[in-house]
């Protein structure tokens, strides 16, 4: 550290780049050059990516807690019940799946890291790493305990493989003592991590 | 297609090898599962990775099965399931 430059800076993680970071700059400069795709639309559709966060998740929870005809639709057609919320689904076909008091679902995908984007955002690191892709379908109660989720003896674990097509999202129990809740109230309840199932919401 | 398959059926998972981009996990091969629900039809994902256009578009189902038989030594209780999606050309008949 220098006498006048009485500050540490952050190490810069700028080393040299992968072959996918090249692959893509190399792509979306071909895009752009054959003119398929302006800068403005790439900067819009990541703009777009970004903005989606687990509170539209947690809509969609809240509403199947507090409107039982819309849970059945929902469980029935997610990704038609998603879009009476007015979210923009895409192509998604989304599987809604219940958590009850002798169901617990943890959703995984081990090929790849298939993540139900359009109501949760991006992925967190861990769900894209080796050791949960490999342990959540090995090992799915050891995985849970990790994550401080101690299920009731007697409640069966249901691990969804999201192999191919289909997008999943965990309707978990309502927390109890949650009783006449708003919804909003309700969906402050609902995390990202308790709708990949590896948590369940508590009342606080 | 129509789908062979319905919910409730027995079927196996094809003990198969082949090169190239699959979605069926290796783990699953030669176990036995029960289907749980016909999700539709979609292109093949095993044609689209090589720039092909993937049709017919193959039925693709949910198969339910039992971490115990699929893991001899797991650890947790008997009724534990595991759901994964699978294309029909991955299924046989019980």
């Amino acid at each position: 550290m220098h006498e006048d430059h009485p500050h540490d800076h952050a190490p810069d993680h700028d080393g040299p780049l992968s072959d996918y970071q090249l692959m893509e700059i190399a792509v979306r400069e071909l895009l752009l050059e054959k003119r398929i795709l302006t800068a403005d639309e790439i900067r819009r559709a990541v703009e777009a990516m970004d903005a989606r966060s687990p509170a539209l998740g947690a809509r969609v929870v809240a509403r199947a807690w507090t409107d039982p005809a819309f849970k059945s639709r929902l469980l029935a057609n997610g990704t038609a019940a998603c879009e009476e919320l007015g979210i923009e689904m895409a192509a998604t076909k989304l599987v809604v799946v219940e958590s009850t008091p002798e169901v617990h679902n943890l959703v995984v995908c081990t090929l790849c890291s298939c993540y139900p984007r359009m109501l949760l955002g991006l992925p967190p690191d861990w769900y894209k790493s080796r050791a949960y892709r490999a342990r959540a379908v090995r090992e799915p109660r050891a995985v849970l305990r990790e994550f401080g989720t101690e299920l009731p003896d007697g409640v069966t674990v249901r691990v969804h493989d999201s192999t191919a097509d289909m997008r999943y999202l965990v309707l978990p129990l309502r927390p109890a003592g949650t009783e006449g809740w708003s919804e909003e109230r309700l969906a402050g309840l609902v995390t990202r991590d308790s709708m990949v199932g590896v948590s369940v919401p508590a009342a606080a | 297609m129509n789908p062979r398959f319905k919910p409730g059926d027995a079927v196996t998972v094809r003990r198969a090898y082949p090169p190239g981009h699959l979605r069926t996990p290796h783990y699953i091969r030669g176990h036995h599962g029960i289907v749980e629900r016909v999700c539709g039809s979609f292109a093949n994902p095993e044609e689209l990775a090589f720039g092909r256009n993937g049709l017919p578009a193959l039925p693709l189902y949910r198969v339910r099965f039992t971490q115990r038989q699929v893991w001899p030594d797991y650890a947790g209780a008997d009724g534990d399931t595991v759901d994964i999606e699978i294309y029909e050309h991955w299924l046989e008949r019980v």
